[in-house]
């Protein structure tokens, strides 16, 4: 047990733990088994994936077209630029850089809030054009996929009028609840660092103690990992 | 058990009893020895144990590699057992399964669909199965068979009987209110027997007046399970005094139920649907031959109210 | 917290209730609602635990009830099959999953390690409101209509029955996150807060068998979360994934369930197992045999049990291959267990058998459990599951192991520490008979199941051919021979609260760490840090009858205490 010199002065030391490395070294291996929690929770939807893929993979190749690939690519890149700036706001935390820690913060969480518009608009348009799942799966007429047809042949080498699959719904179904889940932990995420920023704000973080930032930080990375999975399986099937 | 009525059954049982050998052995030594201990080794709290050794390797290891090799054993008869039981013969003969619920339907190669399955003796029959709704299994004890029956989907499962007899058939697995309802029966037939009951079904039809038929059209395929004719309602409405009398129905109404209105109601169940019941009912369109139609219909006819 | 100056010294016997403990520390309802304290987390998870044992308890009851006659004895179809199902989802969701390592291991884990408290005390509590909020859930899915799917919720029932699946999924979803919680915070406990001279192979085998749940818990719920959210949403906005109607595969569903609750039944057993390792060994004032080996069975079992779920699905329908291997798997899942049993037999060989309510309990277990696991080979065993698959030998089956394993054990624990938790001893005798009748009781009610099963009685079956009449009746009359060992055992535990002797703080003369300190123990856990050695050598300990206990007669402390 660390001595109780060490507990009353130290006020980030918890009172079950001995020293202040333990208990880092606690709080580091409870987050990466709650990652490891989040990566189980979508393994499933991967896994229905695969199965609907493997066996109905017309619908796939079929029904990705209507995704459009700019907006999907464009997040990917925002996600990542943001992992970016959460990795150096965790640096200037450790070194108390107080400004630059803010700023990072702020631009991570801006990121957040461009990823969700988009995927805003593109939930809208997907609304609009009927492409839904299940029974509310009715494609409007003039739903027209963001590649044109010609290209998609020309990149199949097939005649220029495919055939529409059965139970394309299939595909939107995985799709909404792929990305819905993984939105949903976007914003939780953002929530996370509305949070951390707050507490940036009061000076709260430091070389002395920043490890908040660290986990949030961890938090983010898986956030950004998961979605770096689903826009290849999602938006670049061939 | 059930008396084995096929040869895989008889396979099964002797594996099983297999089975239970080993196991009675090693219960009753665990057992035995646990109360062994207990008597010779029962102490006062005071008393302190003799010292002896808190682990050895030879006899660990020992009694992990004995039951290793019987359960590697046992699996593997188990696999033998079990691929006979799935392996279907080429020569079978084959008869559609459609389990819905709370009813077992058999159609024959000629057309005709009966409420148990028919089959001859000493002869392999296949059975091709698929629900309408739910999930069912079609279960016969007495030939150590099982096997779920998915809505979509085929299942196949086969049997062989060996003796002559009526064996009972369960659904196993969970389907709803009628689970434990949707019974019925393997009929197994001696020689010759099966052709001479096949004919004299199929034609039944043309044999009785059509009410009759009706009656019997209402009990084996399926109605029963969720029309009274008693006057209670069930899950669907009751067929007693119901033709020729006004329908309350969910969008309106009321409708007469007149002969149209129930044809219409067999073929498209949720075209007029009566006002507080479930839009449950399976269509038995491409299931019921016009004439059968006819004929439950002029058995509904026969459902008068007392007066 | 209180300041350990003022705390006044405990009786010689090392019981504190006359002086502060745990219990008395702080008062009022707020100190309990909001309290961060390990142990008193324990005692509301207990407490809300055997509450939901009740309620499933009822429904069993009920459930027998309308099984005595073959057809309507008490109510219909439908209700019975939502009292079927309550049962099943309210004893495994509520009771048997948090079961023994929320109750019991959320109090002892700590003491067992000599330390201050879990490594998360926070989670600690948000996990037990996770529970609170669950069983909110499911009493409100019971309030608006129930469900009748039985507990497996298999499609294209549960999508299309019209009872209320959406809120008790939802509350098992919540559910889950009270185990991933509790399974977090002892995985890193364990790794984090053992004293110095513990390493691994010096931790009690109590604690092996939490830190085997705690990767299962943490592991397998997420998939059941994603699978109940893909339920729900089935349900609520008709994705298609699992209807046949739109495409879908209704087989999919079952092998996403399965992978979570076949593990899930080893989150039941696990800790069972490791309370036997305590008390065969501490009753039999004996080193448990074979330590090493019933270790390394506690992982090879965690591991293992993620590769054997498709055992409930050899008839659904999936290819032969897959078969053959989950029946291999299977089968090699069964020897570590079996090995914990021959184990725990030699540990009694050569002892001092003391047959105090723990150690009925114990042996209890051994018959039950064996009867349990050899049961299993038959499921195990691809050719005759056809035959037995969805019969009433499964029900016996993974009751024997789930109840007469699983509840049981948990019973042995709640005996054993009892006297540490809450400072007094209960009446062996009484208790001893409440065993008793358990036991009695327990296998009238369910071997007659096995031999209804093998003849073909199907489970969830609410009418029944009239040829399996006596074994239901007999069945029943077990199930109330088992009710009323219950209630004596609760009534002698609640009996001791008022009238029971002060315990001393090392009644069994156990090794473990939590002896060392008060019954009730302080809320900071220990006054003086506990002395670290082998948690099996009982040798150390001798019988004082003056305190009606044991006290440690070898190494530091026993020098201090002279």
């Amino acid at each position: 047990m660390g001595t109780p010199a060490e507990h009353l002065h130290d006020p980030h030391l918890q009172h079950h733990f001995s020293d202040r490395r333990q208990q880092l070294e606690a709080f580091k291996l409870g987050m990466w088994i709650f990652l490891g929690t989040e990566v189980l929770l979508f393994s499933g939807l991967f896994c229905a994936y695969a199965v609907y893929r493997a066996s109905h993979p017309e619908v796939f190749i079929y029904a990705h077209r209507f995704l459009d690939k700019t907006m999907g690519g464009v997040n990917t890149l925002v996600l990542i630029f943001s992992s970016f700036t959460m990795a150096w706001a965790v640096r200037a935390a450790q070194i108390g850089a107080q400004r630059a820690l803010r700023r990072l913060l702020g631009i991570t969480l801006a990121c957040g809030f461009v990823f969700l518009g988009i995927k805003g608009v593109e939930y809208q348009h997907k609304w609009k054009e009927g492409l839904l799942w299940g029974t509310r799966y009715v494609p409007q007429e003039h739903a027209a996929p963001a590649q044109t047809d010609h290209e998609a042949a020309a990149e199949l080498g097939a005649p220029a009028a495919p055939v529409v699959p059965r139970n394309v719904h299939l595909f939107f179904g995985i799709y909404f609840v792929m990305t819905g889940l993984h939105g949903l932990h976007v914003i939780a995420g953002m929530a996370v660092l509305a949070w951390l920023l707050l507490r940036a704000r009061r000076g709260d973080f430091g070389a002395s103690y920043f490890t908040p930032v660290d986990l949030g930080g961890l938090y983010w990375h898986l956030v950004d990992l998961i979605w770096i999975y689903l826009f290849p399986l999602l938006y670049l099937i061939h | 058990m059930p008396p084995a009525a096929t040869a895989t059954a008889g396979d099964v049982d002797t594996l099983f009893h297999f089975i239970l050998g080993i196991s009675a052995a090693f219960f009753l030594l665990i057992v035995g020895l646990m109360v062994l201990f207990v008597f010779r080794y029962h102490r006062g709290r005071a008393a302190r144990p003799a010292p002896s050794s808190s682990h050895n390797t030879a006899l660990e290891l020992t009694w992990t590699i004995i039951p290793l090799i019987l359960v590697v054993v046992i699996f593997g008869w188990g696999v033998r057992v079990f691929l006979d039981i799935n392996t279907v013969p080429a020569d079978a003969y084959e008869v559609q399964v459609t389990g819905q619920k709370w009813k077992w339907f058999f159609t024959y190669p000629n057309g005709h669909v009966d409420e148990n399955l028919h089959v001859p003796v000493h002869r392999p029959v296949r059975l091709v199965m698929t629900s309408e709704d739910v999930i069912h299994s079609f279960f016969v004890p007495a030939f150590r068979i099982k096997r779920d029956v998915l809505p979509g989907r085929y299942t196949k499962l086969w049997f062989e009987a060996t003796r002559s007899g009526e064996f009972q058939v369960f659904c196993a697995e969970y389907c709803g209110a009628g689970h434990s309802d949707m019974l019925a029966q393997v009929i197994v037939h001696e020689p010759g027997g099966f052709e001479k009951w096949l004919e004299q079904e199929a034609n039944v039809l043309a044999k009785l007046p059509p009410a009759e038929a009706g009656a019997r059209l209402y009990k084996m395929r399926g109605c029963a399970q969720c029309h009274s004719v008693d006057g209670k309602a069930g899950i669907g409405p009751t067929f007693l005094g119901l033709v020729g009398e006004p329908v309350p129905l969910q969008t309106g109404g009321p409708v007469s139920a007149d002969e149209n209105y129930i044809r219409e109601s067999i073929l498209e169940p949720q075209a007029k649907l009566v006002a507080g019941f479930q839009p449950v009912m399976p269509t038995y369109k491409g299931r019921l031959k016009d004439q059968e139609i006819t004929a439950i219909i002029s058995y509904l006819k026969t459902l008068q109210k007392a007066h | 917290m209180t300041d350990a100056i003022t705390t006044p010294a405990p009786a010689a016997s090392g019981n504190a209730l006359a002086g502060a403990n745990y219990l008395n520390q702080e008062r009022g309802l707020r100190s309990w609602l909001f309290t961060l304290d390990h142990k008193r987390i324990g005692m509301m998870y207990l407490v809300s635990i055997l509450t939901s044992f009740l309620l499933g308890g009822i429904f069993a009851l009920l459930v027998r009830t309308e099984l005595l006659t073959p057809t309507k004895t008490i109510m219909d179809a439908k209700t019975y099959n939502q009292m079927f199902t309550l049962h099943g989802a309210v004893m495994i969701f509520l009771f048997i999953i948090p079961g023994i390592p929320a109750a019991l291991g959320n109090f002892v884990l700590p003491l067992m390690l000599g330390a201050r408290d879990v490594a998360f005390p926070r989670l600690n509590l948000a996990s037990y409101y996770c529970w609170v909020g669950g069983a909110v859930l499911a009493l409100v899915s019971m309030i608006l209509g129930s469900v009748d799917t039985g507990w497996t919720f298999y499609t294209p029932y549960s999508t299309t029955t019209d009872t209320a699946v959406i809120s008790m999924v939802l509350g098992v979803f919540v559910l889950g996150f009270s185990s991933i919680l509790t399974g977090l915070n002892f995985i890193v406990t364990i790794h984090k807060l053992r004293p110095e001279g513990m390493g691994w192979f010096g931790m009690p085998l109590f604690v092996w068998s939490l830190y085997g749940t705690a990767i299962i818990q943490v592991l397998a719920t997420p998939v059941l979360g994603i699978t109940l959210l893909l339920l729900a949403l089935e349900k609520a906005v008709g994705i298609g994934i699992f209807d046949p109607a739109l495409g879908g595969d209704p087989v999919l569903f079952q092998h996403f369930f399965w992978f979570y609750s076949h593990p899930a039944v080893y989150i039941m057993i696990l800790p069972a197992m490791g309370i036997i390792s305590e008390t065969v060994s501490t009753f039999s004032r004996k080193h448990i045999f074979g330590y090493r080996f019933i270790a390394y069975s506690s992982i090879a079992i965690a591991v293992i049990s993620f590769l054997v779920w498709g055992h409930h699905m050899f008839v659904s329908g999936q290819s032969n291959l897959l078969g053959v291997i989950f029946s291999f798997l299977t089968f090699m899942v069964a020897i570590p267990s079996a090995i914990k049993v021959f184990n725990w037999t030699a540990t009694m060989y050569k002892g001092s058998i003391w047959l105090a309510a723990p150690m009925i309990y114990t042996l209890s277990f051994l018959f039950l459990f064996g009867i349990g696991g050899l049961t299993g080979l038959f499921l195990g065993s691809l050719a005759t599951d056809v035959h037995l698959h969805d019969t009433y030998f499964v029900v016996a089956h993974f009751h024997y192991v789930m109840f007469g394993g699983t509840v049981i054990a948990f019973l042995a624990g709640l005996h054993y520490w009892w006297p540490k938790m809450l400072g007094r001893m209960y009446n062996q005798r009484w208790a001893n008979i409440a065993a008793g009748l358990v036991f009695v009781g327990f296998n009238t009610t369910f071997f007659v199941q096995f031999v209804m099963g093998a003849k073909g009685m199907p489970r969830r079956y609410y009418n029944y051919l009239p040829e399996f009449m006596p074994y239901h009746v007999a069945s029943t009359i077990g199930s109330y021979i088992l009710a009323v060992g219950f209630f004596i055992a609760a009534g002698v535990l609640l009996h001791s609260l008022f009238r029971g002797k002060p315990a001393p703080a090392n009644p069994w003369g156990s090794a473990t760490l939590e002896w060392q300190t008060t019954s009730p123990p302080p809320t900071e856990n220990f006054a003086v840090t506990p002395e670290v050695g082998d948690p099996y050598d009982v040798e150390r300990f001798q019988y004082d009858a003056s305190i009606d206990g044991y006290v440690v007669t070898r190494g530091p402390l026993a020098a201090a205490a002279r």
